[in-house]
């Protein structure tokens, strides 16, 4: 540790004010203190303070998504075995989903790591964690087959305007990883849905099995087919997006997240209770056994994004709700959207993320609601005293 | 009479090194300094040169605006120097002692046929008027405008703070005479906030003359601002005086003797201070004359050569880096001594586990041991960031505010907002577990701080 320190001593100079590569400040200082906790002490303020920072705040997350991410990796092997009808064992599975899933995972996060450091440089800045999160978010959202070219592209988008343009991280909007995928969903809408883009191989065509059709669950419930059994899908072997299909993988990164307190455990589960409430309320008013309607409320909870986007996107602090009464109201909504939008737009089989984006827009409304309410109950003590 | 208020949220920083109820040292101050930054808002005029003899109670600054504020030695001696900062700010007036202990005499009235009048103008000329902060700003308050009621708190719940029931023991008779004559002052009484968990046993549950306030919780409950709220908030165009009870006890000296006798005993503590305890001592003391407590050795099983020592005046929290011969602030009851934290760790922010540093967050395993203490340090433990985190400042902020919506209506310079968002309520004490919890490091105290002479300046 002492020899690495000492190097790190020996060529900061060169990164320092007036030093040759003086211009590559903050990346150096990005590297400086991901191997080292700085050294800086309290100048003003509390003397101590508490030992979290953003870096571990965002490592948690990182952890807790790993569970979704080898699921996910082993689920785009298995259901191209299912679809080619290959004979694979366990591990050419994986590896083959590793194999696939990897490079999205490297093109997101070069491509956005590099966007954040060049504008870190250009603002003076040092660089932020956010990205670190963002970057293994969004080829859990994608298709597997997209081209990495278009996710390469949906993640400058996502950065550049998503984020960099507010100001960067904590200053945006909407949640990044969400944008990427909004952008890639409407720049390139057939490589984001239809039957062939949710299994690895289905587009190209290599030779699918007599019957398989790689729907996911969403479009066989718009077209009134049959949905695949309530655990496969909670336990997510389906086709779908690469970490969104397991609940359970969800629900184990969810368990992590709450348990350290970085999410927030209103947010999960008012999103849960909106989605819940409101297929309930749409099995009750349902015209027919076939209807869209009458898929079991239960079912929408498993299906698609909607696990995925309560527990990892929903609850993304920047771009929710900041007040926790604003939380309730939030997350309630969100899962009421990602409901309606499903069943009654033909248009977009999934609703979680506009749903999300949607909420994202009109969160500081509800914060401002909330704010004001408590504005006026203060001035009203005041009238009384 | 009294009422009993339940606070759930908050923080006690498990910080090691509280102080033994022993008085271990009576300090005879050889040099004593008055520090104007003390005071807030204070636009200080100096009343000696270097070379004057002063006697305690002598006054040595008056504020330029408003004359009736005066700022006196608390020993007698002669003025050795007279520090200056950037743009000749006046930072330290100090003063050599004499050891003749010499006072200024003052006459006062006797404490039972006072009347208001008499009162302000006795502790007006003895420079104690100084020792009180108003609501809102906790600035030094207008003789003229009559405050809502006087507000005080019987116990510091600060880290580290000192044991009140301990260091004021020997002061309960001055403290009630303090009290008699404070009750005098507002038609809305005296208030004295107590700890539930030590009512009964507390010297302080005896008083007469006030309205008695249980708080049960952690910090900051011992907060007076905090007590205020849910005591009597305050709103816009009040008015409320806070004193702490060291102050009263000299008030209650003042007008028993006569003279500015402002010893007090305060707490020695911290994670690098030996013997941590109390001594006896008087504002503006130079830290030199507790130099054997500080623990130069720090961890004798550690082989490496331990970290410099930070000296604080007051506490952990709120508390002033003076340096190893700075001068005691007048409002600090308690010295703090910590490591500086200025060492690499590396990839300490990923280590699953750092048996020396506490969190709050679960992301650590401080939780599983509610009971160990800490050897907290300086240490920023991260760097700062945009604000990311929500929820968490509310956590130890048992007020009903909006603190991180305060906080951004003061760097936007709304005063409209901050008005309505409860600047009056606060001031950088109440929240300064902000500044500790804050993953994104924010100095969320200097923010209140800058809002708090926004206000001042707009509104007078």
């Amino acid at each position: 540790m002492k020899a690495i320190r000492k190097l790190v001593d020996n060529i900061k100079p060169t990164f320092s004010k007036g030093g040759k590569l003086s211009f590559l400040h903050s990346t150096f200082d990005a590297f400086e203190t991901f191997l080292f906790v700085p050294n800086t002490v309290t100048k003003k303020g509390s003397h101590i303070r508490d030992s979290i920072e953003l870096k571990r705040t965002m490592t948690m997350v990182i952890i807790a998504l790993l569970p979704a991410l080898l699921f996910g990796m082993w689920n785009v092997g298995y259901q191209h075995s299912l679809a080619t009808g290959a004979n694979m064992d366990f591990w050419q599975i994986v590896l083959y989903g590793f194999i696939k899933v990897i490079p999205m995972v490297i093109v997101s996060y070069v491509v956005g790591l590099g966007i954040e450091f060049i504008s870190a440089q250009i603002r003076g800045h040092e660089v932020n964690e956010g990205y670190l999160v963002t970057g293994m978010l969004v080829p859990l959202i994608m298709p597997v087959d997209l081209p990495l070219w278009m996710l390469a592209l949906s993640v400058v988008f996502a950065v550049i305007v998503g984020k960099e343009v507010f100001g960067g991280t904590g200053m945006n909007i909407w949640n990044p990883a969400l944008i990427a995928r909004a952008f890639a969903f409407f720049a390139y809408p057939s490589h984001m849905s239809g039957d062939k883009v949710w299994v690895a191989g289905l587009t190209k065509g290599e030779g699918i099995v007599d019957g398989f059709s790689g729907a996911t669950p969403l479009a066989n419930a718009q077209a009134g087919l049959d949905l695949p059994s309530f655990q496969d899908m909670f336990l997510g072997i389906i086709p779908g997006s690469v970490g969104e299909t397991s609940t359970l993988a969800i629900l184990l990164g969810a368990a992590l997240l709450l348990f350290t307190g970085i999410a927030s455990w209103r947010i999960m589960l008012s999103v849960f209770a909106g989605g819940l409430l409101t297929g309930l309320f749409l099995n009750l008013v349902a015209p027919s056994p076939e209807s869209y309607l009458a898929v079991p409320a239960w079912n929408h909870l498993v299906m698609g994004g909607f696990a995925f986007g309560a527990v990892f996107m929903a609850t993304d602090p920047v771009t929710g709700s900041q007040t926790e009464k604003g939380k309730w109201f939030y997350g309630f909504l969100i899962g009421f959207f990602a409901v309606i939008i499903r069943v009654f737009n033909p248009g977009y089989p999934e609703g979680m993320m506009l749903a999300i984006l949607l909420l994202n827009t009109f969160a500081p409304l509800i914060d401002h609601i909330v704010v004001q309410a408590s504005i006026k109950k203060r001035l009203r003590r005041a009238v009384i005293k | 009479m009294s009422d009993h208020i339940r606070l759930r949220k908050g923080l006690n920083i498990p910080l090691k090194g509280d102080a033994k109820n022993q008085i271990t040292k009576t300090v005879s101050v050889d040099i004593a300094a008055v520090k104007p930054t003390d005071y807030k808002a204070l636009n200080a005029k100096l009343l000696v040169k270097e070379g004057d003899e002063v006697k305690a109670g002598t006054p040595v600054l008056v504020d330029k605006k408003r004359a009736f504020i005066k700022i006196c030695s608390p020993i007698s001696g002669k003025v050795s120097q007279i520090v200056r900062g950037e743009k000749r700010k006046l930072l330290e007036i100090v003063i050599e002692s004499d050891h003749k202990n010499e006072y200024e005499s003052f006459t006062t009235p006797n404490p039972k046929s006072a009347t208001k009048g008499e009162i302000i103008n006795a502790l007006l000329d003895s420079g104690l008027w100084a020792t009180f902060k108003q609501r809102p700003y906790g600035t030094i308050p207008d003789p003229e405008i009559e405050p809502k009621a006087i507000f005080i708190s019987g116990f510091d719940s600060s880290p580290l703070a000192p044991d009140l029931d301990f260091a004021l023991k020997t002061e309960i008779e001055n403290i009630q005479t303090g009290i008699d004559l404070l009750s005098k002052l507002s038609t809305g009484g005296v208030h004295l906030g107590l700890h539930a968990s030590n009512y009964a046993s507390s010297p302080f549950h005896r008083m007469e003359k006030v309205v008695i306030h249980t708080f049960d919780g952690v910090h900051p409950a011992g907060n007076v601002g905090v007590q205020i709220h849910h005591i009597s908030p305050m709103n816009k165009g009040e008015i409320a005086w806070t004193i702490d009870l060291y102050n009263v006890a000299a008030i209650g000296r003042l007008f028993k003797k006569g003279i500015y006798d402002l010893r007090k005993i305060i707490a020695i503590t911290g994670p690098r201070a030996k013997h941590t305890s109390y001594i006896e001592t008087l504002p503006g003391m130079c830290l030199s004359e507790i130099k054997e407590y500080a623990d130069f050795k720090g961890d004798e099983k550690s082989k490496e050569t331990p970290l410099p020592i930070r000296y604080i005046s007051g506490n952990a929290l709120t508390g002033e880096n003076v340096g190893k011969d700075g001068y005691l602030g007048f409002f600090h009851n308690q010295i703090t001594l910590l490591s500086e934290g200025s060492y690499y760790e590396m990839l300490g922010w990923v280590k699953p586990f750092r048996a020396k540093k506490f969190s709050i967050s679960h992301s650590y395993f401080s939780w599983l041991f509610p009971k160990k203490r800490y050897s907290l340090d300086t240490n920023l433990n991260g760097g700062e960031r945009a604000l990311v985190v929500t929820g968490l400042y509310e956590k130890v902020v048992p007020m009903d505010i909006y603190p991180m919506y305060l906080m951004k209506a003061i760097m936007a310079e709304d005063i409209d907002k901050m008005e309505q968002l409860g600047i009056y309520e606060v001031i950088e004490e109440d929240l300064a577990l902000c500044d500790f919890v804050c993953p994104s490091k924010t100095e969320v105290q200097e923010i209140i701080s800058r809002g708090i002479e926004l206000m001042i300046k707009e509104m007078s």
